[in-house]
Parts: C-alpha cells; structure tokens; sequence
C-alpha cells in the first residue's frame, strides 16, 4: 500500500515537471516548425522603415493591424493599395493600423511608389526571414488581419475584395481594446510557447488515473483487507 | 414595334454598348499577361517533376525569373536566379546568362510571384529568350502562385542563394 502511494506520488511529480518543462521552453517561430494560422500570436519582427528606422510589430499591440506582404512589380498588390489608404484614413483614429511589408529586392522603387500612391501607413522592408515567420510569403499579395488581442484572425492569399478586409476589420475594432498580456504573448526572443491545451488535457488525465488507481488501492486496503466488505456486497468480518 | 419608339431606344442602346467597351476594353488590353506564352510552350509542375526525377531526361536549365525575396524563401532545386524580368536589368541578366548556350538547350523559365494572369516576369523572359533564338524554351505554368502550386503540392524546394 505504502509503495502504491509512493508510486502514485512520484508519477504526479514526474507529470507536472514535465508539463511545467514543455510550457515553459516554447519551440522558435519559425514558419518549418510551426503553423501560422488563425488563432495563432502573429510573429513578432523589427523590420527598417523607409525613412531607416526600425518598426516592431509588438509595439502595436493594443490596436488591428492589417499586415500586408506586397510589392512595387505586383499587380494585385497595386489594385489593393489604394483601397487600403482609404481604410487607414477611415479607421485610423478607431484604432486600425495597415503596415505594408515590401518584398521588393531594394528601397529605391518603394520610395517612388509610396510617393506616387500617397500611402499614408508605415512601409518596411521585408526579407526572406519575415515571409518565413509567416508561414512562407511565396506568392504575393498575402494579407493578415491581427486583433488587439495580438492573434491573427484572418489570412488572405491573392487579391481580395476591400469590402472583405473592412467587415472583417470593423469586427475586429467593435471588439473593443484588450491590453491584457496573456500566457501566449510571444516573449522578446521570438520565441511563442507551444498551446496548453493539448498539455492540461494529457495532465489531468493522467492526474486522474494516477489518483483512480491511488483511491482503489485505498478502498481495498481499508474495506477489503480490514474484512469490513464482502466481494458480494455483505457487511461483516 | 413603331419606327419613334425605336429611335428613342436607340440612345440607351449607344450608351449600353459603349459602357460594355469602356469596361472590356481595358481590361483585354492590361490583363493576362502571362496568358500571352502559346500552350505549347507551358510546362506544368508534375511534368517538370517527372522530368526532374527520370534519370533518363534531359535536364533542363531552369531559371527564376522573379522575386529574390521569394526565390530565397524557396525555389526548385538546381534552378537559378537572374533578377526580375520585368525590368531592364533583370532582362540583361537573363540574356547574358543564356548568351554562350547552344540555341536548343532545353530551358525553364519560372516565376509564381503572382497569379498566371497577372505575372510581370514570364513574358518579357520568354519573349526575350525567343528573339534570341531559343527554340527549346518552356514556361512553368503557375496557377496562383509558387507556394500553392509547387511548395505545398510537396515538390521539392531549396531555400537561400
């Protein structure tokens, strides 16, 4: 009896250190080994703007981006810009902010066509290692919209329709502002823990087989070996 | 139906059709880019696959002639890169690159920046490869874009320089 308790206890030990070790040592975000979806913190980066300052998407937190892979030699990307300008300037004091990120090769024709367009959201310079922290920007334009809450809400692949981007968009302000900071946040490394629901749920199960065969282990010692109970139900010695 | 009920209608008619031609045309004269390369001259992706695998094909000299963002993100493997046709340099690139080949080498020009009918890179490449007398030139045919129709499909791809 003393051994099955002792058993149990070390099982629980061994269950929780394991479970506190997978919580908190997250695995990199890195787009090979994680899939960025919906629901998923959208990766933080520090990117250089035009103007050569760095833009950290971590320090918008609090309002709904729209985060917009595009290009200067990009078509689609060139119908959408424009309507995006407009939404900025509809929802900006609301709480929206667009950042486009350029996967174009250089600055220079990104200088010219932030100009010509009269974008008036910042536009920073992307690279191989921002379209991978996003699952892979292999095709363009690809657009994430990201609640206050951090969480990417929706992902958009190809041209999409501005009526699209702003229902979604109007949601997500109506939402209202969510400055908590939770378990999930991504931490300064980059780094984002892996989902604790699927650890919770192996714990307490087998917090409650250990603590099943633990209680048996128990009644057997206290009823059936004390001869107070009967296999057949009696009461007796 | 009387000759002043038709002559009245005829304005709206006018107006119809002009308004049909004001939206098509347009639109015939700026979309479908890459649309432009013959089929005979577009490859599919489980055809080059297949190619790629055999070892009895010959291999062909496959260059990207897109984005470098997204050619380091992931391209086909053995395949190079010149810079974007789209623009001067890219095409200067490409012709320097090709200029001392055999003209029936067996080339592959690919993109996926974008979706086939709004490509900026395929025709300017093809085009440029022809008039330099290439007479054994395929285009891969890229539906949506290079991550929908040949990364996530699980064909192989490289990644960096």
């Amino acid at each position: 009896m003393k051994k099955g308790i002792l058993r149990g206890l070390a099982l629980i030990v061994v269950v929780a250190g394991l479970y506190l070790v997978a919580r908190h040592h997250g695995m990199p975000a890195d787009a090979r080994n994680t899939k960025v979806g919906e629901q998923s913190v959208a990766p933080d980066f520090s990117l250089p703007e035009l103007t050569g300052q760095k833009l950290a998407l971590s320090s918008y937190r609090g309002k709904v981006v729209l985060l917009d892979f595009w290009a200067t030699w990009c078509d689609a990307c060139r119908e959408e810009i424009p309507h995006f300008v407009e939404l900025q300037s509809k929802y900006g004091d609301q709480g929206l902010q667009i950042i486009g990120v350029s996967m174009d090769d250089g600055p220079e024709p990104v200088r010219e066509f932030y100009q010509r367009f009269k974008m008036n959201y910042p536009v920073v310079m992307g690279n191989a290692k921002a379209g991978e922290l996003y699952g892979g920007v292999l095709g363009l334009p690809i657009a994430f919209l990201i609640g206050r809450d951090g969480r990417i809400s929706a992902k958009h692949i190809g041209a999409t329709d501005v009526s699209v981007f702003e229902k979604e968009i109007a949601n997500l302000l109506r939402k209202g502002a969510l400055m908590t900071t939770d378990l999930n946040t991504t931490d300064p490394s980059g780094r984002t823990p892996p989902s604790l629901g699927t650890g919770k749920l192996l714990f307490t199960i087998v917090l409650a087989v250990v603590l099943l065969l633990l209680g048996q282990s128990m009644v057997r010692h206290r009823f059936f070996e004390g001869g107070r109970f009967h296999r057949n139900g009696s009461v007796g010695q | 139906m009387s000759l002043s009920i038709r002559f009245r209608q005829m304005p709206a008619v006018f107006t119809l059709i002009l308004g049909i031609a004001a939206i098509a045309l347009p639109s015939l004269a700026f979309a479908d880019q890459a649309s432009l390369t013959p089929a005979s001259r577009l490859i599919n992706p489980d055809e080059l696959v297949r190619i790629l695998q055999s070892a009895k094909s010959e291999k062909p000299l496959m260059i990207q002639v897109g984005s470098h963002v997204l050619y380091t993100q992931a391209h086909i493997p053995g395949s190079e890169y010149i810079g974007p046709a789209s623009s001067e340099t890219g095409l200067q690139s490409l012709r320097k690159r090709v200029e001392s080949l055999p003209r029936n080498q067996f080339i592959v020009l690919y993109c996926g920046c974008c979706p086939w009918s709004h490509c900026p890179n395929i025709n300017p490449a093809d085009d440029a490869l022809h008039a330099m007398g290439f007479s054994n030139v395929k285009v891969l045919f890229i539906a949506d874009n290079f991550g929908a129709d040949w990364a996530d499909k699980g064909y192989p791809v490289a990644k960096g320089d």
